[in-house]
């Protein structure tokens, strides 16, 4: 029973991959070769290449430097810094590319796009190595001092290759994220294969174009995930160091404080500050069009709902999946719980588009309803419900089951007295994460929400997309006021929900 | 309250690996019996064929005169009416103390602070602690709620899977006679799992010696000790000097000089045998012609009592256990005198003949 669910679970998250895999063979080599080798995508590859790799080698340099600084030096304040270098995570992408394209109309170039996705994604690599940085054990450091390396040399021979899997890790998901983007580089007018699939469903609803180009689009997500799943079998070297309770003595910054200070100050600065005050203008620039306070409130209440149901609906997914992974591990609960994250890595208007064509030909009923979009969204971020609920199966040992059985208590009274207690909180972790996530969505719900259902992104979206950037901010405001709780909860618990 | 009794139970895991081979076993109402055992051994399996949370291939177990597995049939865990007290005490984490001792009662009862708090006192602790969370009770304590909770529903038999393992040395001792005590108190059957000897010796009745799946020897701890079954048992369950013995007219002839035996099983014993000391039988005195002699290897001081390891002429190393006082000095000659008699077994070839221990 556990088990046919999970199958159907699993098939659900592969059903994007397997329209693509199925349209791909249908349409034959020939088709694939007319649509795929024409120098439109080998510009959109192009793109898309050379702003993932600038991208991830900015992030990686941002994030290194960061997380050095705040877990191993001198510098003042390290508490605040921490959690202003993981609150850029607040803000989505597409509100960050808004706040800089309504001050700087000239940013829609390669620099551009560059400097805006750097500044929402270097969190993904900061927060990855701050952990890592924390687990470090010092006695190596300390040992590899006493065999007379210098400071630098510390760094290089010894931190570094214990924080290789943490740096690789956090650039794959960076990248991950990058193919997947669609807001923020849409905004900036920037073409990569998100927005051209975009754009031609826009032009030709399902022509064969958009999902040429997303086939592209999965299978370089593939070879980032395969890249992943090989790091993340290997994960276990970056936790050597259990025991480095002890605290480490910081590097002296000493004359170099105050340029580090300037530094980060900068990239907080740029990465925060300008986005919220940018927020904060378009706010009170706005204010003259009249805050439609009922709007406001109306798409608040939908978003809400439907995150609630989303939520809802993907921990109860979760469930079968996450429970086999603990109870029956082996090869099929393995491949289960990796189908789940295979289908999340395709992006989301690759599943957007698939989930349009397949109800559109297959289930016409369906098309431009509640299910197809909470589906949607069971897809993306069924991952993030599983984790959670996963750890919490760990904690719930069948040896309380053993004992409550002992005790007189019968199967049906086991559930309520003793297992499902025992989830609750890793499912409402689950359930909470999956929230916030269905709350900033955007691609998807652009999608594939029924006519007439609007929510905060899509609001904010067709304002921004008006060039209406005063009545686009209130949404953005309340986006980012409703992420606030998960980025605070990241900061704090650096592994959960990141890898996902 | 019942006795237990264990017929020809066999279990075996996936690749028809045996983990239990025929079984017998009986606990008399009231008493209190540990299985020892080392690791691997099937003793937990067996508690777990007891306390019903698995099946087993064939045999049966009856509670008094109630068959709860076999012949047919099997009482699922939850009507078996038997307490289980599991390694680490298994407290339910979103439960408070009251809530996890009241959890068996019947619904009516569950409320009621008076029968919660006579159940910690039972089990020596302050009724204080009934709204704690487990995580905020010692290792001990925890144990001693997961006592209480498993003697509330006054349970027909107590089983204990290893609960003292996870605790440390004085908690460990403390905890245990405070268990013991509330056993004692609560008049019930109780089985205990574990594989410390001093453990088994000093809290039950009787032992059940378990080795490969298999019951070797179910006795009371001081004929365990004195008249183990086998020289294996022998050494699990003390520190032994076992030598090789030339058995002659009624005295064992070995590397301590002729020494009065008895032989380990009924039946005669001549010839080649070999014999078990234990080390708290040797004495040792300054070296005097005619007695056998050892070089003092070196000694191993507890404060209570120490440990003298001696090298025998012949190569052979034996340790001898003395009071502090008067202690012999490492690479000192001294002789040997035994107190008492040694226990013969056969020799057997294939077997390293070199003192084990």
């Amino acid at each position: 029973m556990t088990l046919a669910l999970a199958v159907a679970v699993a098939a659900l998250a592969l059903l994007p991959l397997g329209y693509i895999a199925w349209y791909t063979a249908d349409i034959g080599w020939t088709g694939v070769r007319e649509l795929v080798f024409r120098p439109r995508v080998g510009e959109l590859l192009w793109n898309t290449t050379r702003l993932v790799v600038g991208t991830v080698a900015c992030c990686a340099v941002l994030g290194l430097a960061a997380a050095w600084l705040v877990a191993r030096s001198s510098v003042p304040g390290r508490r605040v810094w921490h959690v202003l270098l993981v609150a850029p995570l607040a803000v989505p992408a597409f509100v960050n590319s808004y706040a800089w394209i309504s001050l700087l109309p000239g940013l829609d170039t390669y620099a551009g796009a560059l400097l805006v996705v750097t500044l929402s994604y270097f969190p993904f690599v900061y927060l990855p190595l701050a952990a890592a940085f924390r687990g470090l054990d010092p006695a190596l450091e300390e040992t590899a001092r006493g065999l007379g390396l210098s400071g630098w040399a510390v760094f290089l021979r010894v931190q570094l290759p214990q924080l290789r899997v943490a740096l690789l890790g956090g650039s794959l998901l960076v990248a991950l994220h990058l193919l997947a983007e669609f807001g923020a580089l849409q905004m900036l007018r920037y073409p990569t294969f998100t927005t051209a699939i975009y754009d031609q469903y826009r032009a030709t609803f399902n022509g064969p174009g958009a999902t040429m180009l997303a086939g592209v689009l999965v299978l370089l997500c593939l070879v980032l995930l395969v890249a992943e799943l090989r790091l993340r079998g290997r994960r276990g070297y970056a936790r050597t160091g259990r025991g480095a309770a002890r605290p480490v003595r910081p590097v002296a910054l000493r004359a170099f404080t105050g340029p580090v200070l300037l530094g980060l100050a900068v990239l907080v600065a740029l990465a925060l500050l300008v986005p919220l005050g940018s927020l904060g203008y378009w706010m009170v620039a706005g204010a003259d069009a009249a805050l439609d306070w009922a709007a406001l409130a109306g798409t608040t209440g939908t978003t809400l709902a439907l995150a609630a149901a989303a939520a809802a609906a993907t921990t109860a997914l979760a469930l079968p999946t996450g429970w086999l992974a603990v109870r029956a591990r082996g090869r099929l609960s393995t491949l289960l719980e990796r189908s789940t994250y295979l289908g999340s890595a395709v992006p989301g208007i690759v599943v957007a588009l698939a989930l349009v064509t397949l109800s559109v030909r297959v289930t016409p009923w369906l098309y431009q309803t509640m299910p197809v979009l909470l589906a949607a969204y069971a897809i993306l971020f069924l991952p993030r419900a599983i984790v959670t609920v996963r750890a919490a199966v760990e904690q719930t040992a069948p040896l309380y089951d053993d004992v409550a059985a002992s005790l007189g208590s019968s199967a049906g009274d086991r559930l309520r007295r003793v297992t499902l207690p025992l989830l609750a909180p890793g499912i409402g972790a689950g359930a909470a994460l999956v929230f916030l996530a269905v709350v900033t969505e955007l691609t998807a719900t652009l999608l594939l929400a029924p006519t007439g259902t609007t929510t905060l992104a899509t609001a904010f979206w067709s304002a921004s997309s008006a060039l209406d950037y005063g009545a686009a901010a209130p949404y953005a405001v309340v986006m980012v006021l409703l992420s606030a709780p998960a980025t605070v909860l990241l900061s704090s618990d650096a592994r959960r929900g990141l890898t996902t | 309250m019942s006795s237990l009794t264990v017929r020809g139970l066999t279990k075996s895991f996936a690749a028809a690996i045996p983990v239990l081979t025929g079984v017998d076993l009986h606990v008399p109402e009231g008493s209190f019996t540990a299985l020892l055992g080392p690791s691997g051994c099937g003793k937990t399996t067996l508690l777990r064929l007891i306390a019903g949370f698995e099946e087993p291939d064939s045999g049966t177990v009856a509670l008094g005169e109630r068959v709860v597995t076999g012949a047919g049939r099997s009482v699922p865990a939850r009507r078996r009416g038997i307490g289980f007290v599991p390694q680490e005490g298994g407290l339910f984490p979103h439960l408070t103390v009251a809530g996890n001792i009241s959890f068996g009662l019947p619904r009516r009862q569950r409320r009621d602070g008076a029968r919660v708090a006579e159940l910690l006192r039972l089990v020596g602790l302050d009724p204080a602690l009934a709204d704690r969370s487990p995580h905020q009770l010692s290792g001990g304590q925890q144990q001693r709620v997961a006592l209480a909770r498993a003697l509330a529903p006054e349970p027909s038999l107590v089983l204990l899977d290893e609960p003292f393992s996870s605790l440390d040395a004085a908690l460990r001792e403390e905890t245990r006679v405070a268990v013991s005590a509330a056993l004692s108190a609560s008049g019930a059957t109780a089985v205990l799992v574990t594989h410390d000897q001093a453990e088994a010796l000093s809290m039950a009745d009787q032992v059940a010696v378990l080795r490969g799946g298999r019951l070797v020897q179910l006795t009371d701890p001081r004929t365990l000790y004195r008249r183990p079954g086998d020289l294996d048992v022998a050494t699990f369950v003390g520190e032994a000097v076992v030598l090789e013995a030339e058995l002659r007219g009624g005295l064992a002839l070995c590397a301590l000089g002729e020494l009065p035996y008895e032989p380990a099983a009924d039946g005669v014993l001549e010839g080649a045998a070999r014999i078990l000391l234990r080390p708290e039988q040797l004495r040792l005195s300054a070296p005097r012609p005619a007695a056998p002699t050892a070089r003092v290897s070196s000694v191993d001081y507890y404060g209570h009592d120490s440990r003298v390891w001696l090298d025998l002429p012949d190569g052979l190393r034996v340790s001898a256990r003395l009071d502090g006082a008067d202690l012999p000095v490492a690479g000192t000659d001294v002789s040997i005198t035994v107190r008492g008699t040694a226990l013969a077994f056969p020799a057997r070839a294939s077997r390293d003949a070199a003192a084990a221990l």
